[in-house]
């Protein structure tokens, strides 16, 4: 009689338990015990003790409240942020930090994307790279000292390997070093994929000749270049960009390498602007950079 | 009778404080709305935008929310069970241990105490005091079911024994973690799985905080307030069996096109696409019940509350299954359409409902008529509008979030970058502090009605005596 059990209220209470534990065993406990939700790439590494202080401040602050970390399999989110998350990136997150609202940029791929002082000047001052970024501002991080004994015992609880030298050393470093050492450990696991830019190392530029190209140029360099190139390409934290010394090299360079160059990036903290900048606007900023080493020589 | 009235005082207690912690979660909340078009509103290290906004959810989502669960879950069980609570000092104690832990854990969240788990941010000492107090509250109320003096178990009931035991389970698991130190633990979950494990939480948190505790109230005080029987028993046990079974399913729908296996995430599709039909399977017993007699919408204050709150949680759950199929996910998904989501459920559905249970009880309490109708009526109009102008500007900035980030160019580059997508949010942001405002001064209306509705009937209790 299903009238009964109305009227009885441990009986209820143990059908509603058994109810809700049929969808939890399914689709939460049972997969904890298959190899599936456990993968780890191969060179993954897990967390030095300076990049996991890093990550707990990350967390601290609540940084995933507005960045996320996995990139989905959608062909603007890969063009936009790198190759999309695997599954075996994560092992040493405890807990994961994908997040749920991308308020500011996902993060998955950050690591390596831009120099350490990009970072640093970054967090000091966000709206001094983006005017309009509603970024906090992060320089009081300076202020604070790591403590080692303390971040020691974290690197226990999760299992880490570290070395003597290694706790010793964080009793100089501060929460920006450790938060900028995390920056640049996201991601890595996985090799940065080259965008897949046609090379144009002997094109030449074919807005030669536009006089309204370089003002074009202008206003892209402005938007995207000049928070580390300076403005008029004097330099800051990237190099010179009107005088010849290129890739650490001294010489002339075609056009159709600084093409190459802004498209794909550099291993040295260039990002590559392929996927943000279509061809004429890259065509246009080589026009910008000639104008400049022209005005200025 | 003595023990009705001591009774009482905690039901009356856990009310005064929820409605305290919403003050400090809303106002929180119109801070960070500013802060999103205004990175001054910015006071590191303790009022940053990444630790105000936990506070704002944890204050609002277990301060009001779970406050006024705990208070008028009390109240109902006492009038279901027809006696007073079993253990009247235990919830006495329970009361104070509540508004102790709140105080704490929004303090923790101010210092940046987070374990980065979203609605379970506390960390493991605040975790255990959330427990016990989970516990203290189960003692009660189930030992008050078992000593009730009413043999059958009114719907209302079923969805409080519902809650108890899934917001326990959840808890439990989700916030399993190896401390560290006092301050600091790290999740026995990693990776992929500890990503199931949160969202499992975290939708289940919206379902039996935000869900079937909601719905115990509006089965009760629908037909309480507007003297109508609800309208289909059987209907009542389909959707209750069939909401708390296919809930726990739901989880992977956040984590659409993450790295978690593909069968999750479709089975979790699947069973929110199921759930539409417990979701109004209530609604429609809503609307039948008052349909018997419509124009009590006109002669009831009561009932407009009731049925616009239904309506949100009718809206809230087709819109909910559909953001979850991947089509819509890919471009909603990250953006601002998704606290337009939430919002809708909480100011529309959540906070709608809980108000106008609170506006039956504290008059039933104080012996008397609530102070005024016209207050209560523009309360109501003004977090209508407050919530629908909130909802609708993030819906709109959320499609364009999403359209801008996929735009390309001819040539299949990017169109835009990340931050010609970002401003052109802010004109919907400060929109939506507007909308957030209208939606406070509402609630002000609101707390000013039931303060001097508790003045009104002291003055009266003293004219009794």
């Amino acid at each position: 009689m299903a009238g009964e059990l109305y009227r009885k209220p441990i009986m209820f209470a143990l059908v509603a338990t058994v109810v809700i534990l049929i969808g939890t065993i399914v689709t939460m406990f049972y997969p904890m015990f298959t190899k599936g939700m456990h993968p780890k790439l191969e060179n993954l590494k897990p967390y030095t003790a300076l990049q996991l202080a890093g990550k707990d401040i990350y967390m601290r602050e609540g940084c995933n409240n507005c960045h996320t970390q996995t990139v989905r399999p959608l062909k603007t989110e890969v063009m936009r942020y790198g190759d999309y998350s695997k599954a075996g990136e994560f092992a040493y997150d405890r807990p994961f930090l994908w997040g749920s609202k991308r308020t500011g940029p996902d993060l998955a791929r950050i690591g390596g994307k831009y120099p350490d002082a990009w970072h640093y000047s970054h967090f000091e001052n966000p709206q001094a790279f983006f005017k309009e970024s509603n970024m906090p501002k992060y320089g009081w991080l300076k202020e604070g000292k790591l403590d080692p004994a303390e971040i020691e015992s974290h690197m226990k609880v999760n299992g880490f390997p570290y070395t003597r030298e290694e706790i010793s050393a964080l009793s100089a470093k501060t929460e920006l070093d450790a938060l900028v050492a995390y920056m640049q450990v996201i991601g890595t696991a996985v090799a940065r994929k080259v965008p897949a830019v046609t090379a144009a190392a002997e094109e030449k530029n074919p807005l030669e000749g536009d006089r309204k190209a370089y003002e074009r140029g202008e206003e892209v360099y402005k938007q995207n270049c000049e928070a580390c190139h300076g403005d008029d390409g004097k330099g800051g934290i990237g190099p010179r960009l009107t005088d010849t010394i290129w890739l650490n090299k001294e010489g002339e360079i075609t056009d159709g390498k600084v093409y190459e160059i802004i498209a794909n990036g550099t291993p040295n903290g260039m990002p590559p602007y392929a996927g943000q900048l279509d061809r004429d606007k890259i065509w246009s900023l080589v026009s910008y950079i000639r104008h400049e080493q022209h005005k200025q020589k | 009778m003595s023990d009705y009235q001591y009774d009482h005082q905690t039901v009356k207690g856990f009310i005064v404080s929820s409605i305290f912690w919403g003050v400090v979660g809303i106002l929180i909340g119109l801070w960070i709305s500013i802060q999103m078009w205004k990175p001054e509103w910015n006071i590191a290290p303790y009022f940053t935008f990444g630790r105000l906004r936990v506070v704002h959810t944890n204050s609002l989502a277990f301060g009001l929310g779970i406050g006024a669960i705990f208070g008028v879950f009390y109240y109902i069980t006492m009038r279901l069970a027809k006696r007073p609570l079993l253990f009247p000092k235990l919830a006495r104690f329970h009361l104070y241990l509540f508004n102790a832990a709140i105080a704490l854990a929004a303090l923790s969240l101010f210092a940046g105490m987070n374990q980065t788990l979203e609605y379970a941010e506390l960390e493991w000492p605040l975790d255990i005091g959330v427990v016990i107090l989970w516990v203290i509250f189960a003692i009660n109320i189930f030992g008050t079911i078992l000593k009730r003096k009413e043999e059958q178990m009114y719907i209302s009931l079923w969805y409080i024994i519902a809650t108890v035991i899934a917001v326990a389970v959840l808890y439990i698991v989700n916030n399993l973690a190896i401390p560290a130190s006092l301050t600091k633990s790290y999740s026995v979950f990693a990776g992929v799985n500890s990503a199931n494990v949160q969202w499992w939480y975290g939708h289940n948190a919206v379902g039996f905080v935000f869900t079937t505790p909601i719905l115990a109230m509006f089965y009760y005080f629908l037909p309480k307030s507007t003297g109508l029987p609800i309208f289909s028993h059987r209907l009542s046990i389909i959707a209750f069996w069939s909401l708390v079974f296919a809930y726990l399913w739901t989880g992977a729908h956040h984590l659409v096109y993450t790295p978690l296996p593909d069968w999750i995430q479709t089975l979790g599709i699947v069973f929110t696409l199921f759930l539409i039909a417990p979701s109004w399977g209530s609604v429609v017993n809503g609307y039948y019940t008052v349909g018997s007699d419509w124009s009590k919408m006109q002669t009831n204050y009561l009932t407009k509350f009731f049925i616009l709150g239904i309506t949100f949680y009718g809206l809230q759950t087709v819109q909910g299954p559909t953001q979850g199929l991947r089509v819509v996910s890919q471009l909603i998904h990250y953006t601002d359409w998704v606290p337009g989501h939430v919002h809708m459920g909480t100011m529309g559905w959540v906070t709608m409902t809980t108000a106008a249970s609170i506006y039956y009880i504290i008059p039933k309490i104080y012996n008397t008529e609530i102070y005024s109708i016209k207050v209560a009526n523009t309360h109501f109009w003004l977090v209508l509008i407050g919530q629908l102008i909130f909802s609708m500007t993030m819906w709109i900035t959320g499609i364009q979030q999403g359209a801008l980030w996929k735009a390309t160019n001819p040539d299949g580059s990017l169109k835009y970058t990340f931050m010609e997508g970002l401003v052109k949010n802010y004109p919907y942001w400060q929109l939506r502090t507007v909308a957030g405002l209208i939606f406070t001064v509402g609630m002000l209306f609101f707390i000013y009605n039931i303060y001097m509705t508790m003045r009104k009937g002291k003055a009266l209790a003293a004219l009794r005596a």
